[in-house]
């Protein structure tokens, strides 16, 4: 079965992130697909590659970006939402003249289109927010 | 439809609302902070006693854990885990996120 995931909220703020990502993994476990992960508004934050938390805790972003090299995940970033919050990749810097990108491995920026196509294309979707 | 609450009744009133919403038959995940509403003993252990009667309610063990209270969870709530969430995802053709 096809799973969609959507995540609204950032890093380090509740638990949203969080139980998404041990949702994803129970999906994969399981043998089911993960057709997509769209991450949105504040849940933009899930994929600056920038972010440095303590030795001792999880790395959520590190972690997303494994699961997505290990199980070929599609991590989705809103481009709206990415934009406010200062998320950007190589081709939106140079768009908006900025001096650096901070997207993380396994994320692309795109839009709400992707989350549509996700509700069309997968079995389930499930989201996670605050 | 499955529905997942994820707010402690103590601080919002979405579980409230989703069991004024919910379907008899249908099922009600607690996770994160939802899983206080799983709790025995408490001001809000009677309306889920009460909900069970029409619905499902389950509460997802991690979380129950991560809060220590899993020694104290009210009879008939059936506590799960993430692959427990999966096939309660399968199991029922929407789930619906209170947030």
């Amino acid at each position: 079965m096809k799973f969609g995931i959507m995540v609204n909220e950032g890093p380090y703020q509740h638990q949203a992130s969080d139980t998404a990502y041990q949702f994803a993994k129970a999906v994969l476990a399981k043998g089911h697909e993960v057709y997509r992960v769209f991450f949105y508004h504040d849940g933009v934050n899930n994929g600056t590659r920038l972010t440095v938390p303590p030795q001792d805790d999880r790395n959520i972003v590190t972690r997303w970006s494994e699961l997505a090299a290990k199980h070929n995940l599609d991590l989705v970033v809103c481009v709206a939402a990415a934009q406010r919050r200062g998320l950007l990749d190589e081709s939106e810097a140079k768009r908006h003249g900025r001096d650096a990108n901070n997207i993380a491995a396994g994320f692309r920026i795109s839009g709400l289109g992707q989350l549509v196509e996700a509700g069309i294309q997968a079995d389930r979707m499930v989201v996670f927010g605050d | 439809m499955l529905h997942t609450v994820n707010k402690s009744p103590f601080e919002r009133n979405t579980l409230k609302t989703c069991l004024a919403h919910a379907k008899p038959g249908s099922a009600v995940l607690l996770i994160e902070d939802g899983v206080y509403a799983a709790l025995s003993g408490t001001a809000h252990s009677d309306m889920v006693t009460q909900a069970m009667a029409q619905v499902s309610v389950y509460a997802l063990g991690p979380d129950l854990d991560a809060r220590g209270v899993a020694n104290r969870v009210l009879n008939g709530i059936k506590v799960v885990d993430y692959a427990g969430f999966v096939d309660l995802a399968i199991e029922h053709p929407a789930t619906q996120s209170w947030l």
